[in-house]
């Protein structure tokens, strides 16, 4: 099956920085793909060079099998772009920017799609609007639905929900699942590590212009196996116990929250028994499940390079 | 529940190019107050000062009055200074504000791009040029002694001008540096081009210089096409007009093409 879009050894270079370095990856038609990683990773400049509004110095990007330099005008077609800077022309209304960018993909008016675009948005009551009078959230659902316009098989969206409240963020990706089952493929990024772990049927993590991993979410969550047991306490300790040491026992709390980290080898088998042995005053147990967040943290930490002034 | 996105869209390859033009003729229509109904009443206030004082006092053209000298060059003025500033304000607004990128994702071919801006451009230079023309004719009457030519020439002005405006527009980095172009670069070279005297009437050094101006070509054409008199023969005018429009045109599609300053 010809993949949704395909990076081959994809390079940008702004001066001396190298903001993208022999960038590969494929994601498969129907997917949603995370691209993920710290600010200056390189996540906006590759999407960049996607959409076309970046030069790519080299590689190559297919998208649906058509080269988006040779065959620009085909892959433009099918992509749809939600930028992660607002960007709106304060010089008309959101009903006449919609009629205006379907026109821009050689799309004929397709009034159905507009209209469900427009109530799903819920942009109905600002249509006639200028955009410099739309809230910053009304903008970011005017971007979605320009995005969106003219029915892109490979849909886009870098950091679409950032500074979006909680209800529109959940709307918004309601929506973008429900377009997904359609069978638009969706690539994002996110700061909110916890909606790509929900969102994402694999994640690429990016840091200082590297692909430093790349997996399906669950494994990706699997690479941390250390995992933390939190003991809550009914009285406090003054120090934590010697006999804890080998699992790395800290106090918090005014002594009242005792932290211990599992062994990579072995688990809570080896810990119980000695919980119990010990006699604490144990009010509540519990095991936090390893996020996105230590996978993101464990990985972009540690490829921190020696040169923080320059990625030569 | 969005069963609409099944059904494939249509492609018509021709739009994305009428709806860039209708864009754009939107956007200068939209603050016309701005961009029509101000140059028209700067216009008609020299039309005034030439046509109902001075113009009948002066003569520097055998046969004709200074108003009927001075009313062809005002009306290429307005062409000129709408059909730049329509182009360079566009492109650099939409550079400046960051939704330049809107069309740079969008299947619009480079010489689309073009073709969509400069014929707006055109469009408004031409009209604000038409209206000029039309409040002249309160304080003067013309000969329109070659109407096609005439036209022609307003036209190639108004081309010219737009592929300059896009230009600037791309090499500018901030306001002031666009509105350089235009104080520092045209106004000089239309007043120095014979909008209010015939450069023969020059000493002989300055005329020499003035045959470096090309707007002294496409000003002294203009005019010769309309009052049937001129500096520089009318073919020779067309000649340097269009060698002149089509260098620009060359230089805007370079930039475009290259994406150079828009493309990152």
């Amino acid at each position: 099956m010809t993949p949704a879009l395909e990076i081959q050894h994809l390079q940008k270079r702004f001066g001396t920085t190298v903001a993208v370095r022999d960038l590969s990856l494929t994601i498969a038609p129907g997917e949603i793909f995370g691209l993920l990683g710290p600010n200056g990773a390189g996540k906006s400049t590759t999407i960049n060079m996607i959409s076309g509004v970046c030069r790519i110095d080299h590689g190559t990007v297919k998208i649906f099998g058509h080269d988006n330099r040779h065959d620009y005008r085909t892959t433009r077609r099918i992509t749809g772009v939600m930028h992660q800077e607002i960007v709106t022309d304060n010089f008309f209304t959101i009903d006449r920017a919609l009629k205006i960018h379907a026109g821009f993909y050689g799309v004929p008016r397709d009034e159905i799609w507009r209209q469900l675009l427009i109530e799903r948005l819920g942009l109905g009551p600002h249509l006639h609007k200028p955009m410099n009078k739309l809230s910053g959230g009304m903008k970011r659902r005017f971007m979605v639905a320009k995005a969106l316009i003219h029915k892109p098989r490979l849909l886009i969206l870098d950091e679409p929900t950032a500074g979006v409240d909680v209800e529109l963020r959940r709307a918004l990706w309601q929506f973008v699942r429900e377009i997904n089952r359609e069978g638009t493929t969706i690539l994002l990024t996110t700061h909110y590590l916890e909606e790509a772990e929900q969102m994402c049927d694999r994640i690429a993590i990016m840091n200082r212009g590297d692909l430093v991993a790349l997996d399906r979410t669950k494994q990706l969550l699997a690479r941390i196996q250390q995992r933390q047991v939190i003991v809550h306490l009914a009285t406090p300790l003054s120090k934590p116990p010697a006999e804890l040491t080998d699992f790395g026992a800290t106090l918090r709390e005014n002594g009242q929250t005792l932290c211990l980290e599992l062994p990579k080898e072995g688990g809570i088998g080896a810990l119980l028994p000695k919980l119990c042995g010990l006699g604490l005053p144990v009010r509540d147990l519990e095991m936090p499940r390893p996020g996105l967040e230590e996978v993101f943290i464990t990985l972009t930490g540690s490829q921190q390079r020696s040169d923080p002034g320059g990625r030569q | 529940m969005i069963a609409p996105l099944r059904q494939p869209p249509s492609f018509v390859p021709w739009l994305p190019f009428i709806t860039l033009l209708k864009k754009e003729v939107l956007r200068f229509l939209r603050v016309s107050f701005q961009t029509l109904l101000a140059p028209i009443v700067t216009a008609s206030l020299y039309l005034f000062v030439f046509g109902a004082t001075l113009g009948e006092r002066l003569s520097v053209v055998e046969g004709f009055s200074y108003a009927q000298f001075v009313v062809p060059g005002l009306v290429l003025m307005g062409v000129i200074s709408n059909s730049f500033a329509n182009t360079s304000s566009s492109v650099f607004i939409s550079r400046y504000l960051g939704n330049f990128v809107d069309l740079l994702v969008t299947p619009i071919t480079g010489w689309q791009f073009i073709l969509a801006y400069t014929l707006a451009a055109m469009l408004r230079g031409l009209l604000v040029g038409s209206a000029v023309w039309g409040i002249s004719t309160l304080f003067v009457d013309l000969p329109w002694s070659h109407p096609l030519a005439a036209l022609l020439m307003a036209a190639m002005a108004s081309f010219l001008f737009a592929q300059f405006g896009l230009i600037a527009a791309i090499h500018a980095n901030t306001m002031d540096a666009l509105s350089m172009f235009n104080n520092f670069l045209i106004l000089p070279l239309i007043y120095l081009g014979g909008v209010f005297y015939p450069v023969s009437i020059l000493p002989p050094l300055w005329a020499r210089l003035s045959r470096f101006n090309p707007l002294l070509y496409l000003i002294d054409g203009f005019r010769q096409a309309i009052l049937g008199v001129g500096d520089v023969p009318l073919l020779q005018a067309f000649a340097v007009t269009s060698l002149l429009a089509l260098t620009l045109f060359g230089w805007a599609a370079l930039l475009i093409g290259r994406g150079y300053k828009l493309r990152t």
